[in-house]
């Protein structure tokens, strides 16, 4: 029986079916993965309250949120140290983060689930997210303002909220005073030293130029002080408040309100309150700064640069990979040199990334950037300006990494559109190129798009030529800014990719970090299956278009 | 056919009345085609452009040295003396000639105009013995030996000031121990031969007089108050025989002290006791009949060069041998000349060196790439003093002639070869050759070790691992896909498996990195069982299904076999991982991972090459299963049908037809999908330690040519020797996936063509 079975082959038609199985259960485990843990991280989950005996048999508190269990065998509980009793099975430990980092000295420590004692959910625990050290984890005691409890009890909480909206309000003006109105005039200053060298350098600097260039630091000064005095005004006033809170082991914690992000009390908050909290956490996440290197905050820089980067390398490489393809397709000769190329082409999508960020460095960045410095920027020196990694060279790069794409695409496109429309176009007088921009180009356009979208698609996702050629992991000061030439193509800047390396595996504190890795990971997944997904479609669009037309 | 057309429009449009208008559309179309060809052939032309621009970088590195001469002159002053030797400064500006009369002669080295003419302060009436540069040489320090027994220290110095924009060099002379000369020898015998070493805090001065060897050491204490400083003194006399005594080379760590006598033997001696040095070996360097007429420090002072008279230089290094203690061991050997070598001169910041023979010629080597980077006659007979630049990029000279000849050297890359970079290489203090990659160290001291071998094993392991787990998946995935699975399942089933292919690296890096590379360290069991297990359970699965009711069968979709599989596979792999701790604790006494330790000596990373190739091998599956998809789909039905109507199953089509027909684009799809493992980076830097170690074990760590690329290239210094090793490193992989996907691009080509032919 069973030999007649495997004599018909059918067994290996099976496992071969569960090698489809398999891979696709990787596919939708990876995503799946990333997803349920990109998802979690800005839900409000609830903090416990438990008595805990420590090893030393001291029963303490702890304070926090529950992030992991494991579950491990008593055998091999033993092996590594735990003491167990004989009729103990298993081993459970719960990852807790308790925060508090500045008295604790961590965010996170594992417990064992048989030293709980007791646990609670009370209500008045609050989460304090700060803008250093973490988040803190405790009781809210009282607010008071220049040292002064101005609330204790029931109105203590409203009156939290309602103080923290203002300071936060403070906050943001402060912030926007410093990197816009000083960024702006530090930027201007820099600017004027440049043009000052530069003058020299030309031996064009005489009195009259030192008058004027004197006047106007003297106006920017003003302006400055100006400023300075608005600050120091905002500093003492954001000052002012602060709230007290007591800390799992009884402490009393005072934290200034200016310290302070956000206050919440997770086990107090309606389903719909902690909906509304998700959708604050992730549009904050979204559209703000990264705070403590990277682990805590938003991620606004990195998609923006991701996206500036983008937009650059389709402004390069759209042309340089539609002209290639109408070259190689529509002018050149078919023939063995023709399909030398197309192997080239074809072959240039396979050669591993990190040689273009070699080559976009040592060709791009030292010799083109270093001559560009040379001639237009002899200021400068010996600070580099285009000579140094930066947002034009690393879209150069990456247009060339993507051009092959963009060119088998197009190609693709214009070898799809039917014959007769080139010669019916001809033969009705027009010239090539008449032809070619009028007919030809417009019904091969979906092909270039899609041949676009999929190079935007692993633009995005390519870091390893970017750690080369322009990214860093904190960049100062956005590509795109209020001060002339706005679009500072010398600047370095953040990317999504490599936030997640950087984050994941360059930080300090990782194991904090990691949900917001996640997070981030799962934005640039669903940017790019969707970039993905619409090339796709648009593929099998133009594919049914043709059809109709070959018909 | 472009061609074609062209002409008929030109045609059609001459004989049409040729208006304004009707010109600027032929003129504009004259211009596009020209744009567009220019513009087609320079994007063409920039792809050639990489691969060049890859090999400009990286030529450099196999040149061989350079070496002109660029001035020659009159001994500056010849009246002051005889040269004892000649020393230069870092700029190549100012040059110094010291002679037997106590003067020094400071003369620019361009011209041989005399700059500056001191006098070392010496007793009256008493004649230079012995002279001899400090250990390290970089301190630019000069003992005198003198013939009453005593020794006097000076150290040249240069002051660099810039007056407008140009640099002025000020030479002078200082005294680090006083001017009063020291007493050696208190009996007053001449110093016959003198080595010393010169610190901040301690100075040793090793001398011989006719019948000894002393051993004088000064520790400068700095007292409390004021700036006072005491010297402590401690004397000792080695416990041998000194007649035959002809070098002395004391160490900079005033450790290690080496005595080289005129019958070829070397003595090493520790002297880290001052008080009771100690005699460690003793042994016969040169060939039987030869003699040792020259030897110097390699920098960083771990390994003597000695030339002898048969024109050899063997590098004697100290290796620990089987009991851990250093001794000297021949590590390598130059034929430079026939002659004897009569001067041998070691660059300060690298392991080259210069050698001078009897005849007057000169030839540049590097210790550990074992190169010979250019040999040229300088001079017609000996030359009477050679030095080398600190910079190692001239060289200075007094002749038999009687002229100073300064030659500039431009010898950029030296310590990189063919051979250091891909055999082993002995380097100093390593017990046995190594390949070892080691880019940057913390001093001159320690070079840096560039050996791709590791790198090219650890690209090629992590490679391996991933095929080993793509290649089985991706290929039986794709002959289900496009041959069994049902049309309706393969529209979905294809783009999905596809798409993973487009996940960016970086986030399977950090999956891999981060959550793979803890779980299978906790489930490593689990993971073998899970090879057994789930296999068995599709099996059981598939062969249960025969014994349902006919009529359930037939209720059964064809071709829907992998989606009804999903949830067998997922259970019998839960069933696998909680089977896999009762079973490792029964069977192993513990974890698998200590067993593997303790029973077959087996270490454990946790970021190790089975993570990258679980990992890496999911991001090859895509490339493998779409072209291998595709070649499978394709083959012609006819072969298929035919092969059914003869009576053979599905699986005997399969093989026997089908998979041989679509063989050679199977071929290529497993060609590609390796060029891609090759390249990967990110992968691989977040996946695995980056360790170059050279271990097959699959539990240990590896660092790939990319993942080293990523690592080092942003810290390498532009045009360094390491940047352009890094650019070597690219172009190795540049070309080794170019040559592999080419091959696979050809033979996909010849396989459609024969798929049109059939």
């Amino acid at each position: 029986m069973i030999k007649l079975w495997f004599k018909s082959g059918s067994p290996w038609i099976w496992l071969n079916a569960a090698a489809v199985s398999t891979c696709l259960i990787m596919v939708i485990g990876v995503l799946g993965l990333v997803a349920v843990r990109g998802v979690g991280h800005f839900w409000a989950s609830p903090i416990v309250s438990m008595s805990y005996q420590e090893d030393d048999g001291a029963v303490k508190n702890i304070i926090g949120e529950h992030v992991d269990t494991t579950v491990t065998p008593a055998l091999m509980a033993k092996s590594t140290g735990f003491k167990m009793a004989d009729n103990e099975d298993v081993l459970i430990q719960y990852l807790m983060k308790t925060g508090n980092r500045d008295l604790t000295g961590s965010d996170f420590r594992w417990i064992q689930e048989r030293h709980i004692k007791s646990q609670a959910e009370p209500a008045d625990l609050i989460v304090v997210e700060r803008r250093e050290w973490g988040n803190f984890y405790g009781q809210l005691m009282a607010v008071k303002e220049n040292d002064k409890v101005v609330a204790t009890g029931d109105q203590m909480w409203a009156t939290l909220q309602e103080r923290l909206q203002a300071a936060l309000v403070l906050h943001e003006k402060i912030t926007h005073l410093e990197k816009k109105e000083l960024g702006a005039i530090n930027y201007a200053l820099e600017q004027l030293r440049l043009k000052q060298r530069g003058l020299e350098l030309k031996n064009s600097w005489n009195s009259e130029t030192a008058k004027d260039f004197a006047d106007k630091k003297a106006a920017y000064d003003v302006d400055y002080k100006h400023y300075q005095a608005q600050l120091v005004d905002l500093h003492q006033q954001i000052r002012r408040d602060s709230l007290v809170a007591k800390t799992e082991s009884g402490a009393e914690l005072v934290i200034p309100l200016s310290k302070i992000v956000d206050v919440y009390q997770p086990n107090n908050m309606s389903l719909f309150a902690k909906i509304k909290h998700y959708v604050v956490k992730l549009g904050e996440f979204l559209s703000e700064d990264p705070r403590e290197a990277n682990t805590e905050g938003g991620i606004f820089p990195a998609i923006f640069g991701t996206i500036m980067m983008v937009i650059m390398m389709s402004i390069i490489v759209t042309p340089f990979g539609v002209i290639a393809a109408v070259y190689l397709r529509e002018y050149a000769k078919q023939g063995f040199t023709t399909r030398l190329i197309r192997i080239a082409v074809n072959n240039l999508a396979g050669v591993p990334s990190i040689v273009y960020g070699v080559f976009g460095l040592g060709f791009f960045v030292y010799i083109l950037g270093g001559n560009i410095d040379a001639l237009f920027f002899p200021e400068s020196a010996p600070a580099p300006v285009f000579g140094t990694p930066g947002l034009l060279w690393a879209s150069i790069t990456l247009a060339l990494l993507t051009l092959p794409v963009v060119i088998v695409s197009t190609e693709e496109g214009l070898a799809r559109v039917p014959k007769a429309i080139r010669e019916g176009s001809l033969a009705l007088g027009a010239t090539k190129i008449e032809t070619l921009w009028r007919t030809v180009l417009p019904m091969a356009s979906p092909a270039m798009m899609t041949g676009l979208i999929l190079a935007v698609a692993r633009a995005a996702g390519e870091v390893a030529p970017l750690m080369l050629v322009g990214v860093v992991k904190l960049a100062p000061t956005l590509p795109l800014d209020g001060n002339y030439p706005f679009l500072h193509l010398d600047r370095k800047f953040m990317h999504l990719g490599f936030h997640i390396y950087d984050v994941g595996f360059q930080s300090p504190n990782v194991e904090a970090a990691r949900p917001l890795v996640y997070a981030t990971s799962l934005l640039l997944v669903l940017v790019i299956i969707g970039l993905n997904l619409a090339a796709i479609l648009i593929r099998n669009h133009l594919r049914e278009k043709y059809r109709a037309l070959e018909g | 056919m472009s061609e074609i057309n062209n002409s008929m429009t030109q045609s059609s449009l001459n004989t049409a009345t040729t208006s304004a208008y009707e010109k600027w559309r032929l003129l504009k179309d004259a211009i596009m085609r020209r744009a567009v060809v220019a513009g087609g052939l320079s994007v063409i032309f920039a792809i050639v452009v990489i691969f060049f621009y890859l090999l400009y970088v990286v030529y450099p590195l196999f040149l061989s040295a350079n070496a002109e001469s660029a001035a020659q002159y009159a001994i500056p002053e010849e009246s002051a003396g005889k040269t004892l030797f000649l020393a230069i400064e870092e700029q190549n500006e100012v040059a110094a000639r010291f002679t037997d009369t106590g003067k020094v002669i400071f003369f620019e080295v361009k011209t041989g105009k005399t700059l500056a003419q001191k006098t070392v302060l010496l007793p009256e009436n008493v004649a230079i013995s012995s002279v001899a540069l400090g250990s390290p040489v970089n301190e630019g320090a000069i003992i005198y030996g003198l013939s009453n027994g005593q020794a006097v220290i000076v150290k040249q110095q240069y002051k660099v000031t810039f007056n407008a924009d140009k640099r002025v060099i000020t030479p002078s002379l200082k005294y680090p121990l006083g001017e009063t000369p020291l007493v050696i020898d208190e009996s007053g015998a001449a110093l016959e031969k003198i080595a010393f070493k010169v610190g901040d805090g301690s100075t040793t001065i090793v001398a011989k007089t006719a019948d000894k060897v002393r051993i004088t050491s000064f520790e400068k204490e700095q007292s409390l108050f004021g700036d006072d400083a005491s010297l402590t003194r401690t004397d000792s006399i080695l416990n041998m025989p000194a007649g035959n005594i002809t070098n002395i080379l004391v160490d900079k760590e005033d450790r290690n002290l080496f005595l080289v006598s005129d019958d070829g033997s070397l003595s090493f001696i520790d002297m880290s006791k001052k008080n009771a040095p100690e005699i460690k070996q003793h042994l016969n360097v040169v060939d039987a009949g030869q003699k040792i007429t020259s030897v110097s420090f390699l920098t960083g002072d771990l390994s003597l060069m000695i030339g002898d008279s048969s024109g050899l230089v063997a590098q004697w290094s100290l290796v620990k041998d089987a009991l851990n203690k250093p001794a000297l061991q021949r590590i390598r050997v130059f034929k430079v000349s026939d002659k004897a070598v009569i001067s041998i001169n070691t660059e300060q910041r690298r392991k080259g060196f210069v050698t001078v023979d009897a005849n007057g010629e000169m030839g540049i080597y590097h210790s550990t790439a074992e190169r010979e980077l250019i040999k040229e006659k300088i001079s017609v007979s000996a030359p009477l003093s050679t030095i080398l630049s600190p910079r190692a990029n001239a060289l200075l000279f007094q002749n038999a002639d009687g002229k100073i000849h300064f030659w500039k050297v431009d010898n950029e890359h030296p310590e990189v070869s063919i051979k250091s970079m891909w055999q082993k290489v002995w380097y100093e203090s390593y017990p046995k050759p190594a390949y070892i990659w080691q880019s940057s160290s913390a001093s001159n001291d320690f070079e840096p070790k560039y050996s791709l071998t590791p790198l090219v094993f650890g690209t090629l392991k992590a490679a391996f691992y991933a095929m080993l787990v793509a290649i089985p998946l991706s290929l039986m995935g794709a002959i289900y896909t496009a041959y069994f699975m049902s049309p309706k399942m393969r529209i979905y089933a294809k783009p999905s498996i596809e798409i993973m292919g487009a996940l960016p690296t970086v986030i399977l890096g950090f999956l891999a990195g981060l959550w793979l590379a803890p779980f299978i360290e906790e489930h490593l069991s689990g993971l073998f069982a899970l090879l057994v297990v789930v296999p068995l359970g599709v099996m059981l699965f598939a062969f249960g299904l025969q014994f349902l009711p006919e009529n359930v069968c037939q209720k059964i979709p064809e071709g829907w076999d992998a989606a009804m599989l999903i949830p067998v596979i997922l259970i019998s792999g839960w069933f696998a991982f909680s089977i896999s701790v009762p079973l490792e604790t029964v069977l192993f006494h513990g974890t698998l991972r200590d067993w593997f330790k303790r029973e077959l000596g087996i270490g454990y990373d946790q970021r190790n090459a089975l993570v990258v190739g679980i990992a890496m091998g999911f991001a090859v599956v895509p490339t493998i299963f779409s072209i291998a998809e595709d070649a499978i789909f394709s083959v012609p039905k006819h072969l298929t049908v035919g092969s059914l109507a003869l009576g053979a199953t599905p699986w005997q089509t399969m093989i026997r037809v089908v998979l041989l027909t679509a063989s050679p684009g199977i071929f290529s799809a497993i060609m590609i999908g390796f060029g891609r493992a090759v390249g990967e980076t990110m992968i691989v830097l977040m996946a695995t330690g980056n360790t170059p170690v050279m271990d097959l074990s699959v539990f240990q760590g590896l660092r790939t040519l990319a993942a080293n690329i990523a690592v080092e290239m942003p810290e390498a210094e532009v045009d360094s020797t390491h940047y352009r090793v890094l650019f070597l490193a690219a172009l190795v992989l540049f070309v080794f996936t170019f040559v592999f996907n080419t091959l696979a691009e050809v033979v996909r080509q010849r396989l459609r063509e024969k798929y049109s032919s059939l």
